[in-house]
């Protein structure tokens, strides 16, 4: 039997938190995991009672409350919604770190994360040399959404119509860029991400030709790994506490005046959860940190919040008008109250007719690491969204997470719809690209 | 006792997935929101149908197990705590609006449709469902049933007992019962439904609700007035009732609610205050134009410092984004919130507001009030950590003393969360014995074996 008595001496640094949730039961109205499966142990009042039953020793093994712990999309709408203010997502975290510490990590995490992820230089190689052989193994199925398909039984991919890697990721185009800020004066970081990286390269590009159209200058450090997302919300702190330094490393803080992503989940992790997770570290690297993470925005909220649009008089027309609808990606709306921007960037973009939808804000079902594990859960999740979407009746759905776009292209794509996924930052490049009179960039 | 057998008969009965019975899931359901120990179930089951839901209460009682109806649990009396090693029985897989009648001016739901749900698809259909107990985003309205609850339009449009016209239910041998009917009037038989509103699933189980709809009102106007004196406050309550007129709403924010939800929200309240009332008037757009001058006139009278009326839906909103976010601003402020409901006749405001006061001074608590003063039930709050245990026996004891004041001013121990455990110890004062012996005497006819969410209301 599991020695509980040490697990609860590490659990007290959450006690506090765990006594400020007071049973209310609003956070049933908002998550998406509850409205599918209507179970109390998925929605987050649920599992702060277990956590507090793991408190009271209520458990001989932890490994029950560890499963319903893990079942979660880490989408913090119960927090944004949360009468009482109790910080789910942190508790969540911290909960998911003490009980991977107590029981420590399957084995395929471990390959995952200590074999791969910790080391930037070895998980790129990797993906590059996955991305020559997937085509053996997978077919395109979908031109118009860009997603494939197992060619064969495959236990991994089921029936995913999912995004391949890229042929050549983004750090093989641009492997650095150090310029100087423009004629905006202002100088930005641009941290690139895994998917952006390694699925959406061109998104990637996309953002540094919006940036250097807008007169920004870019800084774009060789070698920047992930920013931990994964490895954290599988408890795996060693391997996020490597990513950290690994990252802080990289982007010296005095270099830049912004750092900015296309990523919401890169942005969230970057501004809430480095500071929550570097409570540990030397008071040099919590302030570094802490500056780092107050100087993270996310790529429309910059455009926006800079009025580098207005600025630009070029913003002209779209190359294919169209009617664009807009999700709005948790780890941006619930996590950091950003939603205004990336709706401002499409409406300054002429030829675009922005069409809200029903429930924007609600999550698409990806989660990470659930999308795997609950398959059919994500799916149900993702079906609403899909239905959402059909009745805004866009040919395009815009959004500010690839994570999200992978999610929302799989169920688009197995459902037919005629309806493309694209990142913000695409519509106006594409739109900027197709316009001769831009200004020149420096 | 439930044992494998027991468990693995009730998988037969409503499918292997909708029976958990592993701990972890268990610990999920041994709590509502009261503050109560949480109490471990044996097992709980979510019937689907109609059909099923009627088998598993006869299994229940046939085996002698304690059945524990719930909902959202979103109970703040304790009335969804189930009994240590009985059975939870969820509703939510019973969840169908099964008609809305615009002719007729009806829905009927089952007992899992979540009261938000409900208002917004008859609202859908241009008519109106007015109880809106705090907790309709997830409440569901069987349950709103079982508890009667009540909400903030309970002044002018009452309360859910006002709207149930009819009620399907199971008694606990598993025999369909029917009372009331889809008609306005219905004289027949006793009124089995008026037994079973606010019996906390300790008298059947519920399987259909018919409710009342109204049409919803043309106009509304509300305003917000700020007093510098308490007193002043609570007496423009009394004075505006006095008057004859029924706002749809009239609440009240004591200087502790206002300076909590100032901190949280920044609407621009004033934080010296001693007390705001938000009023809404609603009805006929003549009516209202009306009324609203007569409370405007009335609130001056009163001496009320500044009134600001909402010309606008913004302003409207505005205006209520202060009392709705009252209880979240004083819930940030401790772990532990003991929200209390003891209620007044309407004069007697005055008198409870400072019997409250004298409440928090006298056992040094920190009470948050606030509430829907025109109904004469406030929410009296108290703010603590249970883990503080001499603190937590002051709040004991401030409770009891809330008790006996409202009673004192010829009032009642709840008047919407209902009675539970939390105040099933309580009851006789408001009662007496015999009204709790005449109600064991009918628990006993209609349960028997003492299975039906034992020791909520008349104790154990």
């Amino acid at each position: 039997m599991a020695d509980m008595h040490a697990l609860v001496r590490l659990m007290r640094e959450v006690e506090d938190q765990l006594a400020s949730c007071m049973r209310c039961g609003m956070c049933q109205s908002v998550c998406p995991l509850y409205a599918t499966t209507g179970r109390e142990a998925d929605v987050a009042r649920g599992k702060l009672a277990l956590l507090d039953g793991l408190l009271r020793e209520m458990f001989d093994r932890p490994d029950s409350v560890r499963e319903r712990l893990d079942r979660c999309l880490l989408c913090g709408s119960c927090q944004a919604g949360c009468p009482s203010g109790v910080r789910v997502m942190d508790i969540f975290i911290k909960a998911r770190a003490i009980l991977a510490g107590f029981s420590g990590l399957s084995f395929s995490q471990k390959m995952i994360f200590k074999g791969m992820l910790a080391h930037p230089a070895l998980f790129d190689q990797l993906t590059f040399w996955s991305s020559r052989f997937q085509k053996l193994l997978t077919r395109p199925v979908n031109e118009m959404l860009g997603t494939s398909c197992a060619r064969v039984m495959s236990p991994l991919i089921g029936d995913r119509h999912f995004k391949p890697l890229a042929d050549r990721p983004f750090h093989h185009e641009v492997p650095f860029l150090d310029t100087p800020a423009g004629r905006s004066g202002r100088k930005v970081a641009f941290f690139v991400g895994c998917l952006l990286d390694k699925i959406f390269p061109k998104v990637a590009g996309d953002v540094v030709t919006v940036l250097e159209k807008a007169g920004v200058g870019l800084l774009i450090p060789q070698g920047q790994a992930c920013c931990g997302i994964p490895a954290l919300s599988a408890g795996d702190t060693q391997t996020f506490q490597r990513l950290l330094r690994h990252n802080l490393e990289r982007f010296p803080v005095d270099d830049f005046d912004y750092l900015v992503t296309a990523c919401a989940t890169c942005t969230s992790t970057i501004k809430k959860l480095w500071p929550l997770m570097a409570e540990k570290e030397d008071a040099g690297t919590r302030r570094r940190v802490a500056r780092i993470a107050e100087k993270t925005l996310d790529i429309s909220q910059f455009l926006i919040d800079e009025h580098l649009l207005t600025d630009v008089p070029s913003v002209g027309r779209a190359s294919k008008p169209a009617e664009v609808t807009y999700h709005d990606p948790c780890h941006l709306k619930k996590s950091l109250g950003v939603s205004v921007q990336p709706r401002a960037v499409l409406n300054a973009i002429e030829g675009i007719r922005f069409v809200e939808m029903e429930g924007a804000d609600q999550c698409c079902g990806m989660g990470g690491s659930f999308n795997i594990k609950y398959y059919d859960i994500s799916r149900d999740i993702g079906e609403r969204k899909r239905r959402a979407i059909q009745a805004s009746q866009c040919s395009v759905v815009a959004t500010s997470c690839p994570a999200c776009m992978m999610q929302i292209s799989d169920v688009l794509s197995r459902g037919g719809d005629p309806v493309r996924v694209r990142h913000v930052i695409e519509l106006l490049a594409e739109c900027w690209k197709d316009n001769d009179n831009y200004p020149s960039t420096h | 006792m439930v044992n494998a057998a027991i468990v693995k008969q009730l998988k037969e009965l409503v499918g292997v997935q909708n029976v958990f019975d592993n701990k972890a899931d268990r610990v999920t359901y041994a709590y509502d929101a009261a503050v109560l120990e949480p109490q471990l179930p044996a097992v709980v089951v979510r019937p689907e149908n109609s059909e099923v839901l009627g088998r598993v209460v006869a299994f229940c009682n046939q085996e002698r197990l304690s059945v524990t109806v719930r909902g959202a649990g979103t109970n703040l009396s304790g009335g969804t705590i189930p009994q240590l090693g009985g059975v939870v029985l969820l509703t939510n897989g019973l969840n169908r609006i099964l008609e809305i009648n615009s002719e007729d001016m009806y829905a009927v739901v089952q007992p899992g449709v979540i009261t938000a749900q409900l208002a917004a698809a008859v609202e859908a259909k241009g008519l109106f469902y007015p109880p809106d107990p705090g907790s309709q985003a997830v409440s569901t309205l069987g349950g709103n049933v079982a508890e009667n609850a009540g909400g903030l339009r309970g002044l002018k449009y009452g309360v859910t007992a006002d709207y149930v016209m009819g009620l399907r239910f199971y008694d606990v041998e598993g025999n369909l019962i029917k009372t009331g009917s889809r008609t306005v009037k219905c004289a027949t038989g006793y009124n089995l439904k008026a037994l079973m509103i606010g019996s906390e699933g300790t008298l059947g189980v519920l399987d259909e609700i018919i409710l009342k709809l109204i049409p919803p009102p043309r106009a509304r106007k509300s305003m917000l007035a700020v007093f510098d004196q308490m007193e002043r406050a609570s007496q423009t309550v009394a004075a505006i009732i006095a008057h004859h007129i029924v706002p749809a709403t009239l609440e009240f924010l004591d200087n502790f609610t206002i300076r909590a939800v100032e901190d949280f929200s920044h609407a621009g309240l004033p934080v010296e205050a001693a007390a705001i009332l938000l009023v809404e008037v609603d009805g006929h757009p003549g009516q209202v134009a009306e009324e609203s001058e007569q409370v405007e006139a009335i609130l001056k009278q009163m001496g009320a410092k500044d009134i600001q009326v909402a010309r606008d839906d913004a302003q409207r909103d505005r205006i209520w984004a202060a009392r709705r976010s009252a209880l979240s601003a004083l819930a940030k402020l401790k772990p532990t919130v003991v929200l209390e409901d003891a209620t007044v006749p309407r004069s007697k405001i005055p008198a409870m507001v400072h019997a409250l006061q004298d409440i928090a001074r006298r056992f040094d608590l920190a009470i948050g009030t606030f509430g829907h003063a025109g109904d004469g039930n406030l929410h009296p709050t108290i703010l603590t950590d249970k883990r503080d245990k001499g603190e937590w026996q002051r709040v004991e004891a401030a409770i009891e003393a809330i008790f006996d004041e409202a009673l004192a001013l010829g009032g009642t121990l709840s008047g919407e969360h209902g009675t539970g455990l939390a105040k099933a110890g309580f009851l006789k004062k408001e009662t007496g014995q015999g009204a709790i012996l005449l109600s064991r005497r009918i628990k006993s006819a209609l349960d028997p074996n003492h299975i039906l969410n034992p020791g909520k209301i008349i104790g154990a």
